[in-house]
């Protein structure tokens, strides 16, 4: 039986975007304040979750086009490579540099480091275990 | 040259298949031949140097290990190798009329000119290892040729029971060696020789002896290993001949000998080698009696003739180890003989049983002659013509005068060693007679046989021929050996050269001619009236024989080990878990009793409040709750709550990123129970005993137990300042982050984290197979 729960539906949509912005926010600040790649990633998949929750894998297929199982290997190229770049500069494997830039528009005073990317590759594997396994099973039942 | 000697029978063994294969009209053994007839006469060439001393030839093969292909002749050497390439030829040439071309002689060759390099191996290395490992190789290539028709079942069990037993031997002496070269510090016999006071004064030496004792007894048959010697008369009868007689069984023989400098004269040497030597003797020659099949009773001879000249090396007087060389000699050639003449009748008649044989003397004129020649030698027969007479003359007179003065021990068991070698004697007349006397006389019911009896091809002949002429040639001029072979033999064995003339009388007032014409008395009346007395083997060996006791450990060491293993290997998930987690509590506990390691201190502790203490009694609550409820969906439940609980003690204890991860971690592992079990059948209570019950109790408490006093010992105890403080001096200023878990984890230890992703991919990879394989029935 299918029912038709729009308060659900209307809520999600708002909820999901406020999910995502948290867990972009709590990737982002994962340097200087609690939050990082790992929870970030968790929290981003929570927000995909509560989407399929509510609208079902027939219309998540339509909207989600990304096939999560290929983030985890992008992740995990993304964490390796940041890893491996530092041989470029010959410096040992996993050596991180940061740096402050001044005076951009907008943004001000930001600080670029390269453990960033090393977090983003982080990111992006959790996404894809946690999503591959919550699907994989989901779909099963 | 030497080097190439050995060597050159399992060289020349790499063409015999080509042999075999293209040149199918003439007999292979025609050409395997050549190999121990010129391997024969290259050793005579070194007679004349024998006398001056030893030749030595070294090869460099593992130099780092001390182990070299070192190689030397001394008179001992010098008479093996002369038995080995001498019995060698007349064995090959026999076959060659024994074996038909329809068998598979390539086999049969290559196998035997691989025992041949190995039997020379092991008679003329110089180096401990070296010598091993050619020992092996006869143990192999002998496996090989008792199995040769393993076709047969009892082929295959009688090579297996040797194989078995000489390489449990073989491994035991490979002990006994590594000890010997660790003590004397060097891995060649002639040094080991040298440094003899460094081993006999060493607390190994027992172990030394009896290990490497171990592996000469297991070789040479004696009492106890005795019994793959009957079972491997399944060999075709020239391996018979070859292995089981003249060279094989007395490898045990040669290395007792090369290493009676060493031992002899310590009271462990003479009452293990000559007491078992004599108890090999008496066992040997009685059960011989008993045996129905020719080469049954040949085998038990040999069996006894061995254990007689054990017995020799072990008393170690001059006269005795000039007996005993005396004897390896004179045995080669009456046994091997004996051994040829069996397999004629057995290949003229089809059987080999003595009930079913007799009076072959009037078809088979020639064999019985040699038997006769044969047989009268193994019994030691007062006659002028044969050689086991003087020998075993000599054997009884070294049991009279037992060397090795003033040992207490020696005085003590001296009286009884002339008493044991008649009684062996005795019987190895009586079977000797018998053998003779039941296979060429009487009226055998001969129109049974498969084939009408007459004698074989003159080839076959040739050897038996040429063995017996040296039985008579010897029995005649015994000097004629004694002074090139034997007497450097036994100056290589007992250090010096004996100044010793072989006569065959004595005068009247000899004690061992006594000895032997009471033998020969004796003997006759147990001959006569066997057929009174023969009942009695029903009770001696009985159900005492070291067969059954082999059988029963050979068949059981299956059943046995796989009842030991499924004792504790039981399947059951739980039984390992317990023994695991006992394992630990034991070793943790002992460890803290041991060392004293348990320490509490107070020192260091922070204030509890009150929170921390309700958070602790629900988690605790809900940790109970767990354990004692028979409803899975409230255990998942419950357990929940104890996860929650724990991200509230670390928002308490300061730490925002693991109660972040906690939380979220909690939630998606319990939605994935929930997820999992809900399909799952209905939980049943499972059925444990109370007993069960309480230990599961106990196990999981003690383990609580030790894993809260660890955490309390090394809370108490601190030795080292905690790196933390680096981490929060260096956090900003290094990782350019505030955050120090953070940095810590992508940055300053970012391959642990590198690594944990990795393992999160592959147990998401791990599910999605595992679901994605069964659907498409692959997995089932």
């Amino acid at each position: 039986m299918k029912t038709n729960d729009l308060i659900l539906k209307m809520t999600t949509t708002m909820i999901a975007f406020v999910i995502l912005a948290f867990s972009f926010y709590l990737f982002f600040a994962g340097h200087n304040a609690p939050g990082g790649g790992f929870i970030g990633g968790l929290m981003t998949s929570a927000a995909f979750v509560l989407m399929y929750l509510t609208y079902g894998f027939g219309t998540m297929k339509k909207v989600v086009v990304i096939n999560f199982r290929t983030l985890i290997p992008i992740g995990l190229t993304v964490a390796v490579g940041t890893a491996m770049g530092s041989f470029l500069f010959g410096v040992p494997f996993l050596s991180h540099t940061f740096k402050h830039l001044h005076d951009i528009p907008l943004l001000g005073d930001p600080e670029v480091a390269t453990a960033m990317l090393f977090d983003l590759g982080v990111y992006l594997t959790v996404i894809g275990v946690t999503m591959t396994i919550i699907l994989s099973i989901a779909e099963d039942a | 040259m030497l080097h190439l000697a050995v060597l050159a029978p399992i060289l020349f063994a790499v063409l015999v298949p080509f042999l075999y294969s293209k040149v199918r009209s003439i007999h292979t053994g025609w050409f395997v031949l050549i190999v121990p007839v010129s391997l024969f006469s290259y050793f005579l060439s070194y007679l004349p140097k024998i006398k001056e001393g030893t030749i030595v030839q070294t090869v460099n093969w593992i130099p780092s290990l001390n182990i070299n292909y070192d190689l030397y002749l001394d008179g001992l050497s010098f008479l093996f190798s002369m038995l080995i390439t001498g019995i060698g030829s007349l064995v090959v040439l026999y076959s060659i009329y024994y074996l038909h071309k329809s068998e598979k002689l390539g086999h049969f060759y290559v196998y035997l000119l691989i025992f041949m390099t190995a039997m020379l191996g092991v008679v003329l290395s110089d180096n401990l290892f070296v010598l091993y490992t050619f020992w092996e190789l006869t143990s192999l290539s002998s496996f090989l040729l008792i199995g040769f028709w393993n076709h047969r079942e009892r082929s295959r069990y009688g090579a297996q029971k040797s194989m078995l037993i000489t390489v449990f031997g073989g491994l035991a002496m490979l002990g006994g060696f590594v000890l010997l070269s660790v003590t004397a510090g060097t891995s060649s016999i002639r040094g080991v020789i040298d440094n003899a006071d460094l081993v006999l004064n060493s607390p190994l030496f027992t172990g030394i002896l009896i290990l490497i004792l171990l592996g000469a007894f297991t070789k040479s048959a004696q009492f106890p290993f005795h019994i793959w010697l009957p079972d491997a008369m399944e060999a075709p009868t020239p391996v018979s001949a070859y292995l089981h007689s003249a060279t094989m069984v007395k490898a045990g023989i040669y290395l007792v000998a090369r290493l009676s400098l060493l031992f002899a004269g310590t009271d462990l040497f003479f009452i293990l080698v000559s007491g078992f030597g004599l108890l090999t003797l008496c066992w040997g020659s009685y059960m011989a009696v008993r045996q129905t099949d020719l080469k049954g009773i040949l085998a038990y001879s040999t069996i006894s003739q061995l254990g007689m000249i054990m017995s020799m090396l072990g008393i170690g007087t001059e006269v005795a180890v000039f007996a005993a060389i005396f004897h390896i000699f004179n045995h080669a050639t009456f046994k091997g003989s004996l051994f040829m003449v069996a397999g004629i009748v057995d290949h003229e008649t089809g059987t080999r049983d003595i009930r079913r044989l007799g009076g072959l003397m009037t078809l088979m004129p020639i064999t019985a002659t040699l038997a006769l020649f044969g047989t009268f030698s193994m019994a030691g027969m007062p006659l002028p013509i044969l050689n086991g007479f003087l020998s075993k003359e000599m054997f009884f007179e070294s049991t009279l005068n037992l060397g090795h003065e003033g040992s207490s021990l020696v005085a003590t068991v001296a009286p009884f060693y002339p008493i044991i070698a008649i009684f062996g004697s005795i019987f190895t007349f009586v079977y000797s007679v018998l053998l003779f006397f039941k296979t060429f006389t009487g009226k055998g019911d001969l129109s049974k046989l498969e084939k009408k009896p007459h004698e074989p091809p003159f080839g076959m002949h040739l050897s038996p021929v040429i063995l017996v002429a040296l039985i008579v040639i010897i029995g005649l001029f015994p000097n004629l050996i004694n002074g090139p072979i034997i007497t450097p033999a036994v100056e290589a064995v007992y250090g010096s050269a004996p100044d010793k003339h072989i006569y065959f009388w004595h005068g009247f007032n000899s004690v061992p001619l006594l000895m032997s014409l009471i033998v020969v008395a004796l003997g006759l009346v147990l001959y006569i009236t066997r057929e009174k007395w023969l009942s009695f083997y029903n009770v001696m060996p009985g159900r005492f024989s070291a067969n059954k006791t082999y059988d029963y450990i050979v068949e059981n060491v299956f059943t046995m080990s796989k009842k030991a293993t499924s004792f504790y290997m039981t399947g059951s998930l739980r039984l390992y878990m317990s023994l695991i987690l006992l394992f630990l509590v034991i070793v943790t506990g002992s460890i803290f009793i041991i060392t004293d390691g348990f320490s509490i201190s107070t020192d260091n502790l922070a204030p509890i409040n009150w929170t921390e203490i309700l958070i602790g009694l629900i988690m605790v609550g809900a940790a109970f709750a767990t354990v004692l409820s028979n409803n899975r969906i409230t255990s998942i439940l419950v357990l929940g709550v104890v996860g929650f609980g724990l991200s509230l003690l670390f928002v308490i204890y300061r730490a925002p990123d693991l109660a972040l991860t906690q939380l979220i971690v909690e939630t998606v592992t319990v939605a994935l129970f929930l997820l999992c079990f809900y399909h799952l059948p209905e939980l049943k209570k499972r059925e444990e005993s109370v007993g069960n019950n309480l230990l599961n109790w106990i196990i999981s408490i003690s383990v609580g137990t030790i894993i809260t006093l660890t955490a309390i010992a090394s809370h108490s105890t601190k030795l080292f300042e905690t790196i933390s403080d680096y981490f929060v001096e260096t956090s900003v200023p290094l990782g350019g982050g505030h955050n120090i878990v953070n940095v810590i984890l992508v940055d300053m230890r970012g391959l642990d984290t590198m690594l944990e992703i990795t393992v999160l991919g592959l147990a998401a990879l791990a599910i999605f197979t595992m679901i994605k394989l069964r659907k498409d029935g692959e997995a089932d």
